[in-house]
């Protein structure tokens, strides 16, 4: 009502000319147009802050497993030996696990290059570079089914025992890469359904999304891509904290 | 923000091979069975080489403002600050168990014995 009071702060001082004070100055701030983040669209900021929020869970649950491992006063299994695969007769440690490491890091170039094929709005390329991510990403979680199934019924592991040693092995375990697992299967999802929408051409002509009238633009290829680097980035810490240390 | 975030893809494949080598490397440092601190060091140098290139390169932090950087890593670095306080923990309740729970049936003998 009275801008004299309105652009005055508590000591009657007068602030920045044109900018509301007071309770309503919040709700000005807060409501207005603000771009904070000049080089990210609100998708993909909105999508980074998500991931931070994300990290922050990821490192509960390991430094959740730094405490149970360090204050333990059993001997830890050796994951080398509790994941070796026989081949041929002979046991290699951790190979499966290397196999899904070596398939995370691929999926996670071809999703980089899709990004980039997508901004050059090179519809075919783009699609299959996403395809193939999503293909790498779900034989990623077969092979983790595999371990599970592997580690349940012919090993007798469970959250609250195991044959090698101390309990919290399970706990920490189906735990962890379960969580993870949970997060690249969602990521596989969004995948198949980004690889469609570019497939149709969606992009190109701005078509509205699900339950939203925005246009759908190449940014998105970005947004779902750096999700998908993100679960890509949390393996890489499971895999050096988890199944190496 | 129309640009998008478009680069040579040379940068792309570059790191992508970078991430298999330096795989295979901390792969490498089971294998050949390196133990104790040796060990830990390899393998977090490796870990954050390539966490280090997943979020500079592919995840374009690289090209992005300091405010966006910022608004993302600086929080970051306070589980940093977790980790130490729940690594003094952890040695803590270790440190108890040893003490107390391994023998529990003379925990009132250990205990008579601490008040001479």
């Amino acid at each position: 009502m009275n801008t004299a009071t309105e652009t005055a702060n508590a000591d009657g001082n007068d602030m920045v000319p044109g900018v509301t004070g007071g309770a309503r100055g919040i709700v000005a701030d807060w409501s207005s147009d603000q771009v904070a983040f000049r080089s990210a669209p609100w998708g993909k900021a909105m999508m980074w802050i998500f991931l931070l929020s994300d990290t922050f869970i990821f490192s509960i649950f390991l430094i959740g497993y730094m405490t149970a491992r360090m204050s333990n006063t059993m001997d830890w299994p050796n994951p080398s030996e509790v994941f070796a695969l026989t081949v041929f007769g002979e046991s290699v440690p951790l190979l499966l696990i290397a196999i899904m490491t070596f398939i995370l890091i691929t999926s996670s170039g071809t999703m980089a290059m899709a990004v980039k094929f997508g901004y050059e709005e090179n519809k075919k390329v783009c699609f299959r570079l996403i395809f193939v991510t999503a293909l790498l990403g779900a034989s990623f979680v077969g092979m983790q089914a595999f371990e599970w199934s592997k580690l349940i019924i012919d090993e007798g592991v469970r959250p609250w025992y195991n044959p090698f040693g101390s309990p919290q092995f399970g706990a920490v375990f189906f735990m962890v890469t379960g969580f993870h697992g949970t997060h690249v299967t969602i990521g596989v999802i969004f995948l198949f359904i980004i690889a469609n929408k570019v497939r149709k051409g969606e992009f190109d002509r701005g078509d509205p999304g699900f339950m939203t009238g925005r246009k759908g633009r190449y940014e998105m290829v970005e947004t779902i891509g750096l999700y998908w680097h993100f679960v890509d980035l949390v393996w890489v810490f499971i895999f050096a904290l988890f199944y190496l240390w | 923000m129309a640009e998008g975030q478009n680069h040579p893809i040379g940068i792309y494949l570059w790191v992508w091979g970078a991430l298999f080598v330096v795989s295979a490397l901390s792969y490498w440092v089971d294998w050949y069975g390196f133990q104790g601190a040796v060990r830990w060091t390899l393998i977090l140098i490796f870990m954050f080489i390539k966490a280090g290139a997943i979020v500079w390169v592919f995840m374009h932090m690289k090209w992005e403002r300091l405010s966006l950087f910022s608004a993302i890593m600086i929080p970051t670095v306070f589980i940093a600050v977790f980790i130490f306080i729940m690594a003094l923990e952890a040695d803590y309740t270790e440190v108890v168990r040893l003490n107390f729970f391994s023998d529990w049936q003379n925990f009132f003998t250990v205990e008579h014995h601490g008040e001479h």
